[in-house]
């Protein structure tokens, strides 16, 4: 692709499947997101199947910074605090473009959660036994919120440090909550977290 | 970070090689939208789809406005991918579209008005989709 006039790089896909649709018709688009605590391995997970290198955009606390900022109270002083997310996307049959959008890592910035789930089809929360508390907020949030969620617990270097149960009793959610191990370096083990969480989406749909 | 940004404002005379930096990437945004955060009356979702309507105006086009008209002439771009590529917060790059969209330049497609039984269908093409990967 050629940008005569531009310095910026052209976006390319990975393995060529994301190609623009016949007949100026847009893909259709969905997304899910995917949180944990700070690296616990989203991005990883989300390199491991997207079809492009996965993507980091920001947005600028300064949109939000009246009430959000803890810098103390209420102030107009704009700040330069930027948040930054990771992002993938695969092309799937049927014309459909699935993007996987990391969360950033920390409460003071959900009000960029509340935009990224908006719509989505739900969460895959990405599990670090070592460190549990990390994706407690997440397991709230998306609790509060009804969105279908489940727990891949990742196993780095391939060894589970603790029982399923264990884990399940030490965060207190239901025994619907699908929760699983999965190694997110790993593309079948990534797909099969997608898959599970699709079922679970679909299932709450229908009921 | 924030320090030198009120600073700066305050009317510190000179700028450093790294204020600079900080200033490109952090100050100028909100100048390219005149102090606009939010677009006008267009939802733009990160993965709405952007799609230029034509590169006739890429001439006349602010820098920024060109770099979008011309990422979205190659193949159709989401809010999110242009945000990465362009380097530029979401924010900004929302009020951008939302006056390309306004003026005729960029198409926006998004996903309204699903009904359950069409999110449901879509359901049912990601899970074949991703299962066929």
């Amino acid at each position: 692709m050629a940008f005569p006039h531009s310095d910026v790089a052209a976006p390319e896909a990975r393995d060529g499947a994301a190609q623009e649709a016949p007949g100026g018709v847009a893909p259709i688009t969905v997304k899910i997101v995917v949180a944990g605590g700070f690296a616990v391995g989203k991005t990883t997970f989300i390199g491991s199947i997207s079809d492009i290198e996965p993507l980091s955009t920001e947005a600028a606390m300064t949109e939000h910074s009246v009430g959000v900022d803890d810098a103390g109270g209420v102030s107009d002083r704009k700040t330069n605090t930027t948040v930054a997310m990771d992002f993938g996307r695969i092309a799937l049959p049927g014309d459909l473009w699935l993007y996987l959008f990391g969360t950033p890592g920390q409460d003071r910035f959900h009000f960029m959660w509340d935009d990224l789930v908006k719509g989505a089809i739900g969460a895959v929360v990405l599990v670090d036994t070592d460190r549990l508390e990390s994706c407690f907020e997440a397991v709230d949030y998306f609790e509060a919120r009804q969105i279908p969620f489940v727990l891949a617990v990742n196993c780095f270097d391939g060894v589970a440090k603790h029982g399923i149960e264990d884990v399940r009793e030490a965060l207190a959610v239901r025994a619907e909550v699908p929760m699983f191990y999965t190694d997110a370096r790993s593309r079948q083990a990534t797909k099969q977290a997608l898959i599970t969480l699709v079922t679970l989406a679909m299932s709450r749909m229908q009921a | 970070m924030a320090d030198d940004a009120a600073e700066r404002r305050d009317g510190r005379p000179e700028a450093t090689a790294y204020d600079e930096i900080e200033e490109s990437r952090a100050v100028r945004p909100y100048t390219m939208t005149r102090g606009r955060t939010r677009p006008g009356h267009i939802d733009l979702p990160l993965e709405a789809l952007v799609r230029a309507v034509s590169t006739d105006a890429v001439g006349s086009a602010t820098s920024e406005r060109r770099r979008i008209l011309e990422l979205s002439t190659a193949t159709v771009q989401s809010v999110a991918e242009l945000s990465a590529h362009l380097r530029l917060p979401l924010g900004v790059v929302r009020v951008l579209v939302g006056d390309l969209a306004e003026e005729g330049l960029v198409v926006v497609h998004t996903q309204k008005d699903q009904t359950p039984q069409s999110n449901l269908k879509v359901l049912e093409s990601v899970l074949n989709g991703i299962s066929s990967l």
